[in-house]
């Protein structure tokens, strides 16, 4: 499989401060990537290395094959910053159209229409941006990053003005996008969203990788926990295999067993584990 | 470059000028500028009839003098009305908008900064070159209407007015790249009222016959090229005017301007070429 993003040894230094200590990763076609991390971790700057928004001081970030920021580079991706702005004047339509026209994409009305409907925005086509509330504006921006069929999506912050449907709406997106194909690297602090959501993550703090993985294999067996007559036992050292065992145990004892819960942590806790490490 | 993009980002500028009324502001501006010229000059010339008439001046042709003295102060406020607008359309183009978010989603298409800069150049400066001409032409029909007068040259001061407003855009949009969009603007009128400063010390160098105000005002002029422009302008007025006439016009506000010659064009585009290439140059190494 051929990769969507590659970012080997990325440097970044801003005067003094260093923002990124030679950063890898890797995303490949059609795969979700999670950016997980404190403010200041260094994860925008990764995100605008990879658009060519910011020069890295040493290392190397490619999109598609193609050197970050190149024109090739740029014909591959979409991008949704932290903080956007769209002129207030302007109409969702024609928005989408000046984006058609400088990313070279022939999808006509067809293609914004489309996009739209697709973040839910169908009704608002001739709406000025002035007149759309901070998740509408979101939603017009994920339409305007999906512009030209983008084999990459880069999206910082995506759904952080957007209320609970709204963010539900943005996960369906991201499943489909992922059944077509797009590879997506989702920067966010809402852990449970990049939990449901994302094939492989990469927390980042200081500007390191620190962890790096599936969601499953980041969050590790927590314990089991079991209730009996007597209250909720937890065996907190107790792996998802010796369930039965403690089961068998307790019933031999005489105890009365109505459940059993494998207690796992969560990605959260892998999180503040790794973050706080550092 | 893609002449695509470029007329794509011009076309995006223009009309946010046009939606955000900007335009409007200027028109009426601009009319009220006009009438209150109309009025002026009217009156003016009605004093100049009154008051001289058919006497013998000694070869000064007061309806001349008082129409190249008219026209030049049109000129002046065309210019300063063109640069105001010259400003505000690209004072906060580069580092401005990249602060507020409105770049970036740009800048990640397949659109070279250099594009990018070059296209909001050209929307610029087409408003603003469309802007003063039709300006500078309106005042000359309202001289003419008011006093009969008509000056030499009428292109020539039009196309210098045009350049010298262009100049300016571009010495802004250069300005956008290195600085926020307030400190840019006020840099800006502070280059241009340089400008203006070493046109006055030139004409008072030449009225006292100083050559150090002289040598002084020459450098300043050919360092900021939009002034040498605007004086070319005005001298083209009465270019073809001679004697006593000439020398009243002269000894007035506007006149003493130096015919620059056709190496000041040339000087022009370098110069144009230089400050699109110190800013295509600093804007390609800027995080955004």
């Amino acid at each position: 499989m051929s990769l969507a993003l590659s970012v080997s040894a990325l440097r970044k230094t801003y005067g003094s401060v260093t923002a990124l200590h030679g950063v890898d990763l890797e995303v490949d076609e059609g795969e979700l990537f999670g950016l997980l991390g404190p403010n200041g971790a260094g994860k925008s700057t990764l995100v605008k290395s990879a658009c060519g928004l910011v020069r890295p001081t040493g290392g190397t970030v490619e999109v598609a094959g193609a050197p970050a920021g190149s024109e090739r580079a740029n014909r591959s991706m979409g991008y949704l910053a932290e903080l956007f702005r769209f002129p207030e004047w302007c109409r969702a339509d024609e928005l989408l159209e000046l984006h058609q026209r400088l990313a070279g994409s022939r999808g006509g009305a067809s293609e914004r229409s489309a996009l739209l409907e697709e973040v839910g925005l169908a009704d608002a086509a001739g709406r000025r941006v002035g007149a759309m509330s901070k998740g509408m504006q979101q939603r017009l921006g994920l339409a305007q990053a999906l512009i030209g069929s983008p084999r990459l999506l880069l999206l910082d912050e995506p759904t952080s003005a957007l209320d609970p449907a709204g963010r539900r709406l943005v996960r369906a997106l991201l499943e489909r996008l992922r059944e077509r194909g797009v590879a997506v690297l989702l920067n966010s602090h809402l852990l449970s969203e990049v939990e449901l959501v994302c094939d492989r993550v990469a927390i980042i703090a200081a500007g390191r990788v620190v962890a790096a993985g599936s969601p499953d294999d980041l969050s590790h067996a927590g314990g089991v926990e079991v209730e009996t007559g007597a209250g909720v036992r937890v065996f907190a050292r107790a792996s998802r295999d010796e369930a039965p065992r403690i089961v068998a145990e307790l019933v031999g004892a005489g105890e009365a067993v109505y459940g059993v819960r494998v207690l796992r942590s969560s990605l959260e806790d892998a999180y503040l584990e790794a973050v706080e490490g550092t | 470059m893609s002449l695509d993009h470029v007329r794509a980002i011009a076309g995006f500028a223009l009309r946010e000028s046009l939606r955000r009324r900007v335009f409007v502001v200027v028109a009426v501006l601009t009319v009220a500028f006009l009438v209150l010229y109309g009025l002026g000059a009217w009156q003016a010339f009605q004093e100049v009839d009154e008051g001289f008439g058919d006497d013998d001046l000694g070869g000064v042709e007061p309806q001349t003098v008082a129409g190249a003295t008219f026209l030049g102060l049109a000129m002046f406020g065309t210019l300063f009305l063109g640069t105001i607008l010259a400003v505000f359309l690209t004072l906060g183009a580069a580092r401005g908008d990249a602060e507020s978010g409105l770049l970036q989603p740009l800048l990640v298409r397949p659109v070279g900064r250099a594009t990018y800069l070059v296209a909001r150049f050209a929307g610029a400066a087409a408003i603003c070159a469309a802007y003063v001409t039709v300006v500078f032409v309106a005042a000359a029909i309202i001289t003419r209407v008011a006093g009969d007068w008509w000056p030499d040259r009428i292109v020539g001061p039009a196309l210098g007015l045009a350049a010298a407003v262009a100049l300016l855009a571009a010495v802004a949009l250069a300005g956008s790249v290195f600085l926020a969009s307030t400190a840019n603007g006020i840099a800006v009128f502070m280059v241009f009222g340089a400008g203006l400063v070493a046109g006055l010390l030139g004409q008072i160098g030449e009225a006292l016959s100083s050559d150090t105000l002289n040598t002084v005002a020459d450098v300043s002029t050919w360092a900021l090229p939009f002034e040498a422009l605007y004086q070319d302008a005005l001298a083209g007025l009465t270019a073809d005017t001679v004697g006593f006439t000439k020398l009243a016009i002269d000894l007035g506000p506007f006149g003493g301007a130096q015919d620059a010659g056709p190496l000041l064009w040339l000087w022009v585009v370098g110069y144009l070429g230089l400050v699109c290439v110190i800013a295509a140059r600093a804007f390609a190494r800027r995080d955004l």
